[in-house]
């Protein structure tokens, strides 16, 4: 366990330290040296438009993410403990699972034309499945003999909610979370190259066609760098916090 | 007076009708497997279909089935216990100080005591018990029976049923006994405990044949359809 924070932070410069090597071996455009990459990542940061589009990728990506986990886990619960219900979404879940991102997005585009409203659903259709049958598994491990405590200490509807279904979702909430956050702004990034003319992913587009491969890196490396945060500063606490009672130890057992 | 009954064409249970009155007293044996806890779990209205009880019911199980996310605090809190009324509960079960703990902090014996201070909390007229003795060691099994039978002098109305497989647990706290057999379960006996230990061990010795006839039934309905070969692989 020790080792793991000092391995950390081994592979990553290296990388880098490869990178800049292949940079100054190869003397080309199409490999900018990390140095490069960071220059236009200032270049642009001082010009504002950076975090212009960081942030609308950003929102695109809340909303989406938050649309998809809300109807995602109401699917998933239902599946996982009515029959009915299941029988009926998993056809349709195997189907969307399967269906290309690509193709269900070029085909709201195409329906609904390039609006904002499009690209929404279109990443919003992609990921829920993902959710359903994560929280599908999630709803049926549910414990049955704390369904019969409830049942007997008469706990209503939103204490059972509460206390006894979301800490055992836990787990599966989280895992559909990090997994939710990875699928979607990658999503994102397509959406906004087929069909929107601001965000990461048209940044991207205009870098593709002048073959800028320094602010094709500069851009997605401050997204991913933002992805990092939010799994560092919100869902790692989070996570903490909800385990305590794990962790807390068996003292007596 | 409850009166309970049974209807026909359930899996385990034979047709019954039963009747508990205050304050009875009542130790259900029989042997495992028979169905003594599903009986249970009928008088708490827990089985599909079942509607809410008519009356409070405490019931014991035989894990703790305390929120294990949730300190025994909050755990009490849940049950609808004031809070500051929730040390006061914890001391009656010898808690004292433990609010704060996680139930996976505390022993068997001590968890179990909890769960039980939280069937005291709805203030039952039933109480139903589930094996209360079962994995504790002979010294803790005792010193949870001292308790019970306190908090049953405690509250003189409250009726309670208690599953158990040892006769002595029977003598301790009960006036009477049920003994659950055959396939499907019924009520081979419905009768008061007799005070005195001569009664007693004429009642043990009595359920005792129950018992052996019982399973020679139940040995006898069984299909007969294992070969030599099975039986073979059953060894």
């Amino acid at each position: 366990m020790k080792a793991t924070p000092l391995a950390y932070w081994v592979v990553l410069p290296l990388l880098m330290v490869f990178w800049g090597l292949m940079a100054w071996q190869l003397d080309s455009s199409l490999l900018p040296s990390p140095l490069a990459v960071l220059d236009t990542l200032q270049r642009e940061a001082a010009s504002g438009e950076l975090q212009r589009h960081l942030a609308i990728t950003l929102q695109r990506v809340a909303i989406s993410f938050t649309l998809a986990m809300a109807l995602g886990v109401l699917i998933g619960i239902a599946m996982g403990r009515l029959p009915l219900v299941n029988a009926l979404f998993d056809p349709l879940l195997v189907l969307l699972l399967n269906l290309p991102a690509l193709v269900l997005i070029i085909l709201l585009y195409v329906w609904f034309g390039l609006v904002e409203a499009a690209a929404i659903l279109a990443v919003v259709i992609n990921k829920v499945p993902n959710v359903a049958v994560t929280l599908r598994e999630g709803a049926r491990s549910l414990d049955p003999r704390l369904e019969q405590m409830a049942r007997v200490y008469d706990f209503s509807p939103v204490k059972r909610l509460q206390h006894v279904w979301v800490p055992q979702l836990f787990p599966y909430l989280m895992a559909a979370t990090r997994g939710g956050l990875a699928l979607i702004w990658k999503i994102v990034l397509v959406v906004e190259l087929l069909g929107r003319s601001d965000g990461v992913g048209f940044q991207l587009h205009l870098a593709f066609q002048i073959f800028d491969v320094a602010g094709l890196l500069a851009y997605s490396l401050a997204f991913i760098a933002i992805v990092q945060l939010i799994e560092l500063l919100i869902l790692q606490p989070l996570e903490r916090r909800a385990s305590r009672w794990r962790r807390s130890g068996a003292q007596h057992a | 007076m409850l009166e309970f009954a049974v209807p026909g064409g359930h899996p385990v249970l034979a047709p019954m009708s039963l009747r508990i009155a205050q304050g009875d007293r009542i130790c259900l044996l029989g042997p495992s497997g028979i169905g003594k806890t599903t009986l249970l779990n009928r008088l708490a209205g827990l089985e599909p279909g079942q509607p809410r009880p008519a009356l409070r019911i405490g019931y014991l199980f035989q894990e703790h089935r305390l929120l294990p996310w949730r300190t025994l605090h909050d755990n009490l809190r849940l049950v609808g216990v004031r809070s500051d009324q929730v040390s006061s509960l914890l001391s009656q079960v010898g808690l004292d100080g433990y609010g704060a703990h996680f139930p996976d902090q505390l022993s068997l014996g001590m968890a179990r005591r909890a769960a039980l201070a939280r069937c005291l909390a709805v203030r039952p007229e039933l109480l139903l018990l589930d094996e209360p003795f079962a994995s504790l060691d002979p010294h803790r099994a005792t010193e949870l029976q001292a308790l019970i039978r306190k908090l049953l002098d405690r509250t003189p109305h409250m009726a309670m049923i208690c599953v158990t497989h040892e006769l002595r647990d029977a003598a301790a706290l009960a006036n009477r006994v049920w003994y659950l057999a055959g396939r499907p379960a019924h009520l081979r006996h419905d009768g008061n405990l007799g005070d005195t230990p001569a009664a007693v061990a004429d009642l043990a010795r009595q359920l005792e044949t129950l018992g052996q006839e019982s399973s020679a039934q139940v040995r006898a309905q069984q299909p007969r359809t294992l070969g030599p070969e099975a039986a073979d692989g059953q060894r």
